[in-house]
């Protein structure tokens, strides 16, 4: 499977968009560090970033990638290979090629800056961000027969997670804020890959204080030794299940 | 060697396969022929897996196609339109495809490689190929590991003179091998020397299968072009479609 992978990769690493796209984060969490004393401070700002550059550019770029490769695709479904095949190689292609852009964007100048517990916090959401979203996009590419509408459905889905998901969430608090809601807020912030990303970055940070029982709650639960366990479970979660969906999908299709 | 059996390919509302029963055998050379739209490229993808039909079987040497992707060792394919990654390289290319087949560079055919001088372009880059190199890339492809069936489909559209010309023979070469053919064009001039049998397909129905001798006595015209004029003749429906046939296309009927 390596095999094919590698060649997407190769053509993927040399293309101009991989390579604007490290040297925009590099500059972007390079400057971060230098403009805040407080490293802290700039991770925050990082954060905010890596939670919304990255999954818009891993949907963009993979569906857009898929695209562009169709007539490959079919070429090598003419190959003695099978399309689960073809599918994974795909993907393991754009992942390695998105994930590296980030270890070279953010990574290096994270662990240049900020080597600590939250500086790996950040790496582990940015890598599991990447790969939940490009998986997202391989199926929205799948199930939409042309690249107008894919890319459409693909932004969509960038919207509902980075902000309208939050703004629903925040609507059901305040609608049911006379009952006890710590337990489902945390269901609900499972439900949202972001969310989890986020939440998990910030309590490393001191700032969860600021968040009151839930707060709390949320320190006792994702601090603990489970808590990491259920975020890594989740996350693979989201990785495994729109790929397998993919996969599922486009072993049946017409090419 | 290649055996379709009752086979029905519908999208949505289109019938584009209408119970298609055909036996293709070895030392054939098929010219399939129809207007646009009338399931030849359908046809093709099914024989390759590419396209899932509703119904019917498809054997390649008395094996049924169903996901295992091994039967497509003997098979080789030209697509119609030939798109690669950007950034890949012509000769990466043919060395990702060997890899893929697991087969040495001692056992290729690499006559078309050295015919069309493609070994000068090697090292450039997919993107910066003009239509009709790509095209030779395709065909390189097809003939690339000797296999005993090739499936081309509209071959030389595209190509110029010389190189259609050097295409032909290489057909014409393998039809010596003893090997299953399948040809779709629209200039029926390129199909004349070479062709043995045509099959004639109409709004996803096989309209019928004939070897060219048979052809030739039912008709008196010797050209395949005016066989198939006569043939359809009395036909209202067809007739324009055998009209624009024999118009001059911009480039191809220069020689």
């Amino acid at each position: 499977m390596l095999k094919l992978s590698r060649y997407v990769l190769y053509d993927i690493l040399r293309s101009k968009i991989v390579i604007a796209y490290t040297i925009f984060l590099f500059v972007v969490s390079l400057s971060m560090f230098q403009m805040e004393d407080n490293s802290s401070k700039a991770m925050l700002s990082l954060l905010n970033i890596v939670l919304i550059v990255l999954p818009l550019v891993s949907l963009v770029f993979t569906t857009i990638h898929y695209y562009n490769s169709y007539e490959f695709i079919e070429l090598m479904s003419s190959q003695p290979m099978s399309r689960t095949r073809i599918l994974l190689s795909e993907y393991a292609g754009v992942a390695i090629s998105l994930l590296s852009a980030f270890f070279i964007g953010v990574g290096i100048p994270v662990l240049l800056f900020a080597p600590n517990e939250i500086g790996f916090a950040l790496l582990f959401s940015g890598v599991s961000l990447t790969l939940v979203f490009t998986s997202i996009a391989f199926y929205a590419a799948v199930v939409a027969r042309d690249k107008a509408r894919g890319i459409g459905f693909a932004l969509l889905l960038w919207f509902y997670f980075a902000l309208i998901y939050d703004s629903l969430v925040l609507l059901i608090l305040f609608s049911f804020s006379d009952y006890p809601l710590e337990k489902i807020t945390l269901l609900l912030s499972a439900l949202n890959p972001i969310d989890l990303g986020r939440i998990f970055i910030m309590l490393k940070m001191d700032i969860s204080a600021l968040m009151g029982y839930t707060g709390a709650l949320y320190k006792d639960f994702f601090g603990s030794g489970t808590g990491i366990l259920f975020t890594t479970g989740i996350m693979l979660l989201w990785i495994i299940l729109p790929l397998w969906l993919a996969v599922r999908k486009f072993r049946k299709k017409d090419l | 060697m290649i055996r379709i059996d009752h086979i029905s390919k519908r999208f949505k509302k289109l019938q584009v396969l209408d119970n298609i029963s055909v036996v293709f055998e070895k030392g054939q050379v098929i010219s399939l022929i129809g207007p646009n739209g009338s399931g030849k490229t359908t046809l093709i993808k099914s024989i390759l897996g590419m396209v899932k039909p509703n119904t019917g079987k498809i054997f390649v040497n008395e094996q049924i196609i169903d996901n295992d992707p091994g039967y497509r060792k003997i098979i080789g394919y030209m697509p119609q339109i030939g798109r690669y990654p950007d950034n890949m390289k012509i000769g990466q290319l043919f060395s990702m495809l060997k890899q893929i087949r697991k087969t040495e560079t001692s056992q290729t055919d690499e006559e078309l490689i050295k015919k069309f001088e493609l070994e000068k372009i090697f090292e450039k880059p997919m993107r910066t190929l003009s239509g009709g190199t790509r095209q030779k890339v395709s065909a390189a492809i097809a003939f690339l590991f000797d296999p005993a069936i090739l499936i081309l489909d509209e071959p030389t559209a595209g190509l110029d003179p010389l190189a259609s010309e050097i295409l032909k023979e290489k057909i014409i070469a393998e039809k010596k091998k003893n090997k299953l053919i399948l040809i779709t064009s629209h200039i029926l001039s390129d199909l004349d020397e070479i062709t043995t049998h045509v099959m004639y397909m109409q709004e996803g129905k096989m309209q019928f299968i004939k070897d060219m001798g048979t052809l030739q006595e039912e008709t008196g015209e010797l050209r395949l072009g005016k066989a198939i004029a006569r043939i359809m003749k009395g036909d209202i429906i067809n007739s324009e479609w055998i009209d624009k046939m024999f118009e001059p296309k911009n480039d191809e009927k220069i020689y």
